[in-house]
Order: C-alpha cells, then structure tokens, then sequence
C-alpha cells in the first residue's frame, strides 16, 4: 500500500479571490487555508474586506475571479473551472455546510429560540419536529438557555440572542463556522458570555474563521491570525508574530497602535 | 321645522337593511380574500421579476389607482360583456372588480412589505441552507405579514364601505337596502340615518377586532 505522502488537504482553501463592487475593489487576490480544527481569526481595519471574504466563502458574495473550496469542493461554481454559477438547490445544500453567525444577530422574529434552530433541522436536514426539538434543546443547553427555549428573540437580550444565533448555525453541524463580529454589537458586559460558548467550540474541534476586535480573544483562541488592509492579507501567522508590537509591517503596526491607543 | 322622524317604515322594512348588510360584509370578504391572493402573487413575482414584469405590474396598479371605483365598476359591467362574449351577474360583477381594485393596493402593501424585511434575516435564512422558495415560506412571508397587518386592515375597511358602490348596478347590499326604503316609503332622513349609524357601527366593530388581532401578533414577535 502505497504511503500518502502528499499534505492533508485543507478544509478550506480559498485562492487569488479578487472582488470589486463597482469600480471599489474590495479584495485583491486573497489565498487563505485553513485545516480541520483550526480556529483562525481575521483582523483588521474597518472596509478592509473582511466580512465580504466570510461572505464569499459561503457565497452570501459571489466573486470575479479566484476559487474558494470546502472539503475539495467548489462553493459557488460549477466543477470544471467553467465559473458557471450553480443553481439555487444546489447553493442551497453547499452553504448547509458552512455555518454563520452575524454581527446584528439576524434571528427570525417570529419564531422562538428552539423555532430559530429547528427551521434548518426540518426543512434543510429533514429531521423530524421531535428530533429537531430534541436537537435543538440539547444546543440551546449547550449555549447555556436551556430555559429559553420558548423565548421569541425580542424577549432575549443581546448576549442570549447572539447565543442562539450560534446554537442555529451549529445545530446543523456545518463543516466550518464563520463568525462576523459577533460581539460588536454587545454591551460590553455580554462579550463574555458569547466569547466563552465560541471558546468551548473552538474546544470541541470546530474548524473556525472568526474575524474579530477582540484581540485578547484573538491571541489566545486562535491557532493564526490573519491581518487583512485594503483588501488584501497583509499578515497572516500565530498570535504571537502577529500581536507583537516590533512587527516590521508597516501598516499592522499602526493598526495595532490605534487599536492598543483605543481599547487600553 | 314641519318634519317629524318616524321610523317606523324603517323598522318595517328593516330586513332590506339586514340583508344589505350581511351582503356588504360578504362582497367585502370574498374581494379582500381574492384580492390579497392577487397582491400576494403579484407583489411577490414583482420583487423576483425582471423589468418587463414590473413594467406591467405597475401598469395594472396605476391604471386601478387613478380610474374611479365607480367607473371601474361601470367598465366591467356594462363594457366587458359588450367587448367579450361574457355573461355574469351584477354580484360576481362586483365582486370580480372590488378584488381586482383591491388586489391592485394589496400589491403595494405587500411589495413594500416585502421590501422591509431587513436583509439580514434572508441572509440568516440563505446560511442555513434554505432554498429560494422555503426563504420566502418560511423567512419573508411571516416577518412581512406582521409588518403589513395594520395596512391590510385598513384595506378591509375602506373596502367595506366601498361596497356601497354596488348600488349603482343594483347589488343588493345595504346602501341599495337603504334607497329602496327611502324610493318606498320617502323617509329619506330617517333611512340614511339608520344606514349611516349600521355602516358606522359596523367599521368601528371592524376596526376594534382587527386591532385587536395586530396587537396579538405584535407580542408575538
Ligand atoms: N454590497 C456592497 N456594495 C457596495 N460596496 C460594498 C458592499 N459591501 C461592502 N462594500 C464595500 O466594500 C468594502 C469592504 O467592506 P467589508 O467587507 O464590509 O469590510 P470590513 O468587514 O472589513 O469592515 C468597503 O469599502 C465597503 O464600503
Ligand atoms: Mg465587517
């Protein structure tokens, strides 16, 4: 038997994406990896293209040029590199595949915590109502509102919304979780709680792309950190190359200046 | 003053009345039903559609929006069976132009509404892995329902009271009840007052019961 010798593909493989809408270019050939398990966080300043890259990668966005692959697969685009959009069934099931928490919560109204989680459950997965209850029941416990489960988002407070938000993109246990500044939106005294449910993700194994301004969590959650400017990865590496203050690029050093000058 | 109120023919005819407006109530209800299946359809392949489709779907709602009811309703019943071939009577007449009068302003209200439902709960709906048709099902129809309801009840009411154009066809509901009492019996003070009093009754009913409603569905969101 032959030994295999080449690397271990990565989960997500995202190549030369370049984006622009209208004449702004959003991003410029941006090439990231990420292996299974690995939690990397993204970085940078405001219009710096991160969230359109999440959104790329579940095809939220589509893009003009590059590819972004899962698990070996196109996302967005037809096999055999004829960039021949796929239909809308077929969309469908590939982002069932990549979870996304967002930064405004984005929970359905008019339906309860445990109504938010087992929409996706039923209608995408199949899953029965019973089984799907029981799903999310058990995702809501681990989110720690277990006793919410009956709760309409407008009755939650941020935090416990942003904690379902997660549960609902887990519940579907996608390949891969993206998580757009999911505490921006928070009083400050609720980052904690939903940066600890992502920390026992990160635990369980969940292969994780996180952009961030929480740079405490940033370096100690994540296995690298990505630095993105005007559109292009400026800097990518562990915490510990990235964070330091004597790094030589430029334009990271004064971002992290203006963010140590801003949040200390 | 040498005019006394007698009621009295009223009362003894008030079946005309009675009739009237159990009828007004039903033109009211089958137009406003037909009219938000065409609202619905329409406002719907309206936000999907391409230009052409607008194109005419504005059309339609212009031509509604700017024409009198009354003359709408003179259209379909005298003009169309003379143009086409077709035989009806004054009841499914009406019927078929208060829903086409109302489909025209249900399609507003629900492209609008349609319009409100912040993006990000399509983009909720699209990361999950909904397709197109379950995002609309299950994503934007019920948040667009909840943002429409005080609109659509409105509609209701203001249809109600326009049954009353149906008298000029002879339909008879209760402000055709109400000239046949006062052709009868010359009350005519005494007539319209009752009538006045039933629409006024009826609408305030209306309006207590589907306000009623939007504040249920209000805490539940
Ligand atoms: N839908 C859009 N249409 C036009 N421009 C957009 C759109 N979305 C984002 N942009 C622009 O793209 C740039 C990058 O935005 P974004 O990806 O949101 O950055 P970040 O998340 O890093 O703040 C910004 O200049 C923004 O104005
Ligand atoms: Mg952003």
């Amino acid at each position: 038997m032959a030994t295999n010798t080449q690397e271990i593909p990565a989960l997500l493989d995202v190549r030369d994406v370049s984006k622009a809408f209208g004449t702004v270019q959003v991003l410029r050939s941006v090439s990231l990896k990420v292996s299974r398990g690995e939690v990397v966080t993204v970085i940078g300043p405001s219009g710096s293209g991160k969230t359109t890259l999440l959104r790329c990668v579940n095809f939220l966005e589509s893009y003009d040029s590059g590819s972004i692959r899962i698990d070996g697969k196109e996302v967005g685009f037809r096999e055999g590199g004829s960039r021949q959009r796929r239909g809308e069934r077929d969309l469908a099931a590939m982002r069932a595949e990549t979870g996304m928490v967002f930064q405004s919560f984005n929970l359905f109204p008019h339906l309860t915590a445990a109504g938010n989680i087992m929409l996706g459950l039923t209608k995408v997965r199949g899953k029965s109502t019973a089984e799907a209850r029981s799903i999310a029941e058990h995702w809501l416990g681990r989110v720690g509102l277990g006793h919410k489960a009956d709760s309409l988002p407008a009755e939650l407070s941020g935090g416990q919304q942003q904690r379902v938000g997660i549960a609902r993109a887990v519940a579907m246990e996608p390949k891969i979780l993206l998580l757009d500044e999911i505490t921006s939106a928070l009083d400050p005294e609720l980052v904690g709680e939903v940066l600890e449910v992502v920390r026992g993700l990160a635990q369980d194994g969940m292969t994780m792309v996180m952009v961030t301004h929480e740079m405490a969590f940033a370096r100690d959650a994540s296995s690298r950190i990505v630095f993105m400017a005007d559109g292009g990865v400026s800097a990518i590496g562990p915490p510990r190359d990235i964070l330091a203050a004597e790094t030589d690029n430029e334009r990271l050093r004064s971002f992290l200046a203006r963010f140590r000058a801003s949040h200390f | 003053m040498g005019y006394a109120l007698n009621f009295n023919l009223i009362w003894r005819h008030f079946d005309k009345l009675w009739g009237g407006l159990l009828l007004s109530l039903e033109l009211a209800v089958i137009s406003i039903a037909i009219g938000i299946v065409i609202g619905l359809v329409l406002a719907v392949w309206y936000v999907s559609a391409g230009r052409m489709v607008r194109g005419i779907i504005a059309a339609y709602v212009e031509f509604i929006r700017n024409v009198p009811l009354i003359l709408l309703v003179y259209l379909v019943f005298y003009g169309l069976p003379t143009v086409a071939d077709l035989a009806y009577s004054a009841q499914t007449s009406f019927i078929a132009t208060l829903s086409l009068y109302s489909g025209a302003y249900l399609v507003e209200v629900f492209r609008s509404g349609l319009e409100a439902v912040p993006r990000g709960q399509m983009d909720a709906g699209r990361a999950i892995g909904l397709t197109p048709w379950q995002r609309l099902l299950h994503v934007r129809l019920p948040t667009m329902l909840r943002i429409t309801l005080p609109a659509l009840s409105n509609t209701f009411i203001s249809l109600f009271k326009d049954t009353s154009i149906a008298s000029v066809i002879s339909v008879p509901e209760l402000t055709y009840g109400a000239q046949w009492i006062n052709f009868n019996t010359f009350r005519i003070v005494e007539v319209y007052l009752v009538t006045t009093a039933m629409y006024l009754f009826t609408g305030y009913i209306m309006l207590f019961s589907l306000r009623l409603l939007e504040r249920r569905f209000r805490a539940a969101r």
